[in-house]
């Protein structure tokens, strides 16, 4: 292109130098401002120079312009892509992490291990279409003991050892620590009118009697309760099957062992085979050899209990079980001391 | 309660491995909790029964006799340093390489054979200690006289002892022919009765004693037979070596016989010295209160009214159903003895008993209520063995006072029923078999139901359900299938506050807390530290007569010291930050009612801050980490709080803050009194977040409020004012958002607060950010410096401030 403007040629020279000389990212933005800045870039100032060439060689010159720029375009892109590949490279090369080094610690916390283990009975027996109330702890011995038939002189409080309010009331001692959650049974059928009742009650327990790896004085417990006409022994052990099978896996058995609480008849203790030792342990701590581990009271609601409700107990029948949350937690994780709930030590909670 | 397989087999034929029998009763019948082998290490050919021959003195010590046995292979002689060996006796005898007991220390040893004293021994005559049996080691173990010669030992002592629980309505599983009937039962084999009979050769029993019932409620019955002539002596060796099993001392043949039929039959009986009965008769009657008695065990007792004694023509000579006097006891000079066996009210045993703290062997069976007929038939049974082991002359007749006589009703068990209540049929020649089994008398009267005796010894069975409970237990609940609840679902309940109290707990750990569990009863001097004197509900919570420990009296009215108390333990292992968590209820005492529970979430944090490598920085934890989680709770809630500074007793002023929504206070956040931490043991500076999730609840939005993202865009500005130091930056937050102006919605953050040069002294320089939003349009840059301008205005006019630089 002989005709061509001479400056265009020049430019082009003295820009793709410039450019081969320009060494980093830095270099080329640079040269890019040099070139192609929007107001005194140099290519830019050569294609507003346009206006000065004679009208008859304007085309030539635009065309040989814009050829240069989109070729210096080309060749900056060019180079910034070598450039970002070869950075990708040291990413990947020199730059490569150890990721072995530790995370930043994120804050998280955790439920504690009888919170999480209560959810997840709860959770098993809401499947069941039970729902969950609650009551208090401080308990008027009428509902804890009375009412579920374990009068005062009855030897069979001595399945309980209990932890009195120091509150007299109309000159009697009547307010304790609940002993177990069964109070509830008779409070849920209070406000329950009509049948049916299908519940969960859980909440904390309080035995007088001294720690030791297996028994706490604080305790959790779970009562259930399923209360109308045809509820029969055999829906008892389906339920506790369905949450057993949930809780310590889809291949546990369970047995029913003849059991006696004032408040059921028949009633029985329920449970498990030792998923430690798979019975073959005679010497298994868990199940102490005997391939069974027992791990809840149950039975069918005495129907006396069923008559003070206000129910036809001809008719209607129900189920109730009470289980220990802890003593859960202990099997599920193979704890072997239930005062470290209590102990509250992160070195243990943060476990689980 | 312990239980001898031996004994069991004398009622009922037992082939069972000891495992299986164990568990069969478990299933159905009472919980075995272990079971001790006795004589599992006696070979047979090693230690066997032999005869004393005779006992000659020992040539070189004065202590030691040579004696001669026969062991069923000749005589051999030994040397024995026991000074009850006696020619004649039957003994165990032990030859080289037995397995026994050191006589002395007790651990195992087997026998090595060596001269004593120059003269060889062949073996060796066994005490109990040797023997594993007992303690005892002052002399040899005598066998029964019916052992035989060369026998093994552990054919003739050998035995298998269960421990077993038993439930608190089965006295008569408190006696090993309760056993037997449920053995028979489980195992379909046929029950062997004790023999009863006896021939009554004395004078007639009227003309003896008279007994009288002045108590007709706490004693239903009352028989009473006299021995005259009777032999005090030891009991027979097979009597004693089972009164031992089961962990009972030998006294003498009547005592031993008492307590005999008592393990046998689950019926405590008391023996009189007849002699020593004043008056020649007995009356049941309550104590005169005051009354006194010097019991069996020496100690004086005091008695109340409702307390039954058993009285003679002078004074009290026992507590009924508990323990005897000493005034009447049997004795080595003991000639006639008076009988007691009787019934009483089983409450009213157990009342006396735990008022006297004094529990024995009748007190708890007779507690756990016995049938009144029980008293006849141990009664019977025990004239027979007075008659067979003491010498004397049974009386004629009993006299038997009994006025709790009262026909039991026969109990009808539907087959309906038993359907309904265990989900399957049982056939009807189980249920007949069972209950026949069991003692009951059953009568299936077709179609469909049975009617029902129950036995004298089960006064627990009372209505159809508990004769359900026998027929299961015994047909076996692992006959019982599995099936699901059928039916309707009850109605649901809303359980607001439940859910909030599980929604904030999972917020709480989200916040990066972990979650603790404390005891609920605390001590006074720790609520102190957290409860102002002022607040007198607080400090007075309710205490419990019996803790467990005296850090355990009270009931909490704060949640604040133990989760404290559990944040200094913890730092004792931990370096960095510790962000820990309750949610647990306070126990606020309310006038004649149970405590109000009120639950609260509480959470403590504190350290420094970890680290890009999880190690404690230089950057600690403070008030704004605390306030952050409790911004962040309850943004995640839907409940938009304000601060406002706060004055609460136990945190620091100043640093303190309450949480409102309205005019609703819903908690507190702030830093703990660096005193009241110092108190619980914490150096450090410690914030606080109480949460009280009642009054939360109350604001929970039913849902969300949402809002759609606006199409178009927002206009993002930063504006720095300077204003008053004192100023709240809470107040210019509240100025700005509440700002209207032609539609727009500005949201304004804080990001910055400066007071230093370049700001006039007593000043504060405020930075916000601030985002102005149209529903409508974009906004245009002309639009937002107008509301801007506005704004500032307005911010000059109600707090002084004005733009910095401006």
């Amino acid at each position: 292109m002989p005709d061509v403007d001479p400056r265009i040629e020049g430019l082009r020279t003295e820009a793709l130098a410039a450019l081969a000389s320009a060494s980093d990212e830095a270099g080329l933005e640079q040269w890019r401002i040099t070139f192609f800045g929007r107001q005194d870039g140099r290519v830019s100032a050569l294609l507003r120079s346009i206006r000065d060439v004679p009208a008859d060689q304007r085309a030539a010159f635009g065309a040989a312009a814009n050829a240069v720029k989109a070729e210096l375009e080309g060749a900056l892109e060019a180079r910034q892509e070598g450039h970002k590949s070869a950075a990708l490279k040291t990413l990947t090369t020199e730059a490569a992490l150890d990721v072995t080094l530790p995370g930043r610690p994120q804050p998280l916390g955790r439920l504690h291990p009888v919170t999480q283990t209560m959810r997840d009975c709860l959770a098993a027996f809401k499947e069941m279409g039970f729902r969950v109330a609650e009551g208090p702890e401080v308990e008027w011995a009428r509902y804890n003991f009375d009412a579920a038939r374990i009068p005062e002189d009855h030897p069979a409080r001595d399945m309980w050892d209990t932890i009195w309010v120091n509150t007299l009331i109309d000159g009697e001692r009547n307010m304790l620590l609940r002993t177990h959650t069964t109070p509830n049974q008779v409070r849920v059928m209070e406000r329950t009118p009509e049948p049916p009742v299908r519940v969960v009650v859980p909440g904390k327990c309080y035995r007088q009697e001294a720690t030791d790896a297996t028994h706490e004085w604080m305790l959790t417990q779970i009562e259930g309760l399923a209360v109308d006409e045809g509820v029969r022994m055999t829906d008892l052990k389906g339920v506790l099957y369905g949450w057993a099978r949930k809780m310590f896996g889809a291949d546990r058995k369970i047995i029913f062992h003849h059991s006696y609480f004032p408040f059921v008849e028949p009633g029985v203790e329920m449970a498990i085979d030792c998923f430690i030792c798979r019975g073959n342990g005679s010497a298994c701590h868990t199940c102490h050899g005997t391939g069974w581990i027992e791990i809840l009271g149950a039975g069918m609601v005495h129907p006396e209990i069923i008559e003070n409700a206000g129910y036809d107990s001809a008719k209607v029948t129900g189920f109730a079980f009470g289980l220990g949350v802890e003593r859960v937690a202990l099997l599920r994780w193979g704890i072997e001391d239930i005062r470290n709930f209590y102990a509250n030590d992160l070195r243990f909670l943060s476990q689980f | 309660m312990k239980l001898s397989l031996n004994w069991l087999r004398e009622f009922v034929d037992v082939d069972l491995p000891v495992p299986e029998l164990a568990r069969r009763l478990i299933d159905a019948t009472a919980e075995v909790e272990s079971w001790e082998t006795i004589g599992a290490n006696w070979e047979p050919d090693k230690i066997r029964v032999a005869r004393v021959l005779s006992v000659e003195p020992h040539p070189n010590a004065d202590r030691l006799r040579l004696v001669t046995v026969d062991a069923g292979s000749g005589t051999q002689q030994v040397v024995c340093g026991a000074p009850n060996v006696a020619p004649g006796q039957k003994v165990a005898f032990a030859t080289e390489g037995a397995r026994l007991r050191d006589g002395h220390t007790g651990e195992s040893t087997v026998l090595k054979l060596r001269p004593i004293r120059g003269v060889e021994s062949a073996g060796m005559v066994l005490s109990e200690k040797e023997l594993g049996l007992s303690d005892e080691h002052e002399g040899i173990l005598v066998l029964p006289d019916d052992a035989v010669v060369g026998r093994p030992l552990v054919e003739v002592l050998g035995d298998v002892v269960f421990d077993i629980s038993t439930w608190a309505n089965r006295a008569d599983l408190l006696g090993v022919l309760g056993f037997g009937r449920e053995t028979a039962a489980l195992t379909r084999k046929v029950l062997r009765e004790p023999d009863r009979t006896y021939t009554e050769s004395g004078r007639n029993v009227a003309e003896l004693v008279s007994v009288t019932i002045e108590a007709p409620d706490l004693c239903r019955r009352f028989t009473a037979s006299v021995i005259e002539g009777v032999t005090i002596g030891p009991s027979p060796a097979w009597m004693q070596e089972r009164l031992q099993k089961v962990g009972m001392r030998p006294i003498n043949n009547v005592v031993d016989i008492t307590n005999y039929v008592m393990l046998e039959t689950g019926q405590p009986l008391h023996a009189f010295d007849y002699d020593l009965v004043r008056g020649k008769q007995i009356v049941a009657r309550r104590a005169v209160p005051g009354e006194k008695l010097v019991t069996l065990d020496g100690i004086e007792r005091e008695f109340d009214g409702e307390m039954l004694l058993i009285s003679d023509g002078g004074g009290p000579v026992g507590i009924a159903g508990i323990m005897g006097g000493g005034n009447s006891e049997v004795s080595e000079s003991t000639k006639n003895v008076l009988l007691e066996v009787a019934n009483f009210r089983a409450g009213s045993i157990r009342r006396t008993s735990t008022h006297l703290k004094l529990r024995t062997e009748a007190s708890l069976r007779f507690e756990k209520g016995i049938g009144p007929e029980m008293a006849e038939y141990a009664q019977r049974r025990a004239l027979h063995l007075f008659e067979q082991l003491t010498g004397g002359a049974v009386a004629k007749g009993l006299v038997d006072v009994y006025p709790g006589k009262q026909p039991r009703p026969a109990i009808i068990v539907e087959d309906e029923r038993i359907a309904r209540v265990l989900g399957i049929q049982v056939p009807v020649e189980d249920v007949r078999r069972i209950l026949t089994d069991l003692g009951f008398v059953c009568h299936f009267v077709p179609p469909g139901r049975y009617s029902v005796q129950p036995p004298d010894w089960r006064p627990d069975v009372e209505i159809a359900d508990d004769v359900i409970e026998d027929i299961g237990r015994i047909y076996g609940y692992d006959k019982l299938p599995a099936t699901m609840l059928r039916g309707k679902l009850p109605e649901p309940e809303p359980t607001p506050l439940m859910d909030l109290r599980e929604r904030a707990r999972d917020l709480a750990v989200a916040a990066g807390f972990q979650e603790v569990i404390t005891y609920t009863l605390t001590e006074m001097a720790k609520l102190e530290r957290v409860v102002p004197p002022s607040d007198t509900v607080r400090m007075a919570p309710l205490a419990v007569v019996n803790p467990v420990a005296s850090q355990h009296t009270y009931l909490r009215t704060s949640v604040r010291p133990s989760v404290l108390e559990t944040f200094a333990a913890n730092r004792r292992h931990a370096e960095a930050e510790l962000r820990l968590f309750e949610i647990g209820v306070e126990y606020l005492p309310t006038e004649a009612d149970l405590p109000h529970e009120r639950p609260v979430l509480c959470a403590v944090l504190g350290g420094p801050r970890e680290t890009r490598w999880g190690r404690p920085g230089s950057d600690r934890l403070d008030f704004f980490d605390a306030k952050g989680a409790v911004e962040a709770i309850f943004d995640h809630l839907g409940i938009r709080p304000t601060f406002a500074p706060r004055t609460e007793f136990g945190l620091l002023e100043g640093h303190t803050a309450e949480v409102r929504a309205g005019k609703e206070v819903l908690g507190i956040v702030g830093q703990v009194h660096p005193q009241t931490a110092a108190a619980f043991d914490i150096a450090e500076p410690v914030f606080l977040v109480e949460l009280w999730l009642e009054d939360m609840v109350r604001h929970l939005p039913e849902r969300p409020e949402y809002s759609a993202p606006s199409k178009f865009p927002e206009v993002r500005q930063d504006l720095a004012l300077v204003l008053d130091g004192a100023t709240p930056a809470g107040r210019v937050l509240e100025i700005v958002r509440s700002h209207r102006s032609s539609g727009v919605r500005i949201r304004a953050d804080v990001f910055d607060e400066y007071r230093g040069p370049g700001v006039p002294e007593g000043k504060k320089s405020l930075a916000l950010r601030l985002r102005f939003q149209a529903e409508d349009r974009t906004l245009t840059d002309n639009d937002v410096a107008k509301i801007q301008q506005g704004l500032v205005v307005r911010l000059g006019k109600e707090i002084g401030a004005v733009l910095r630089g401006g």
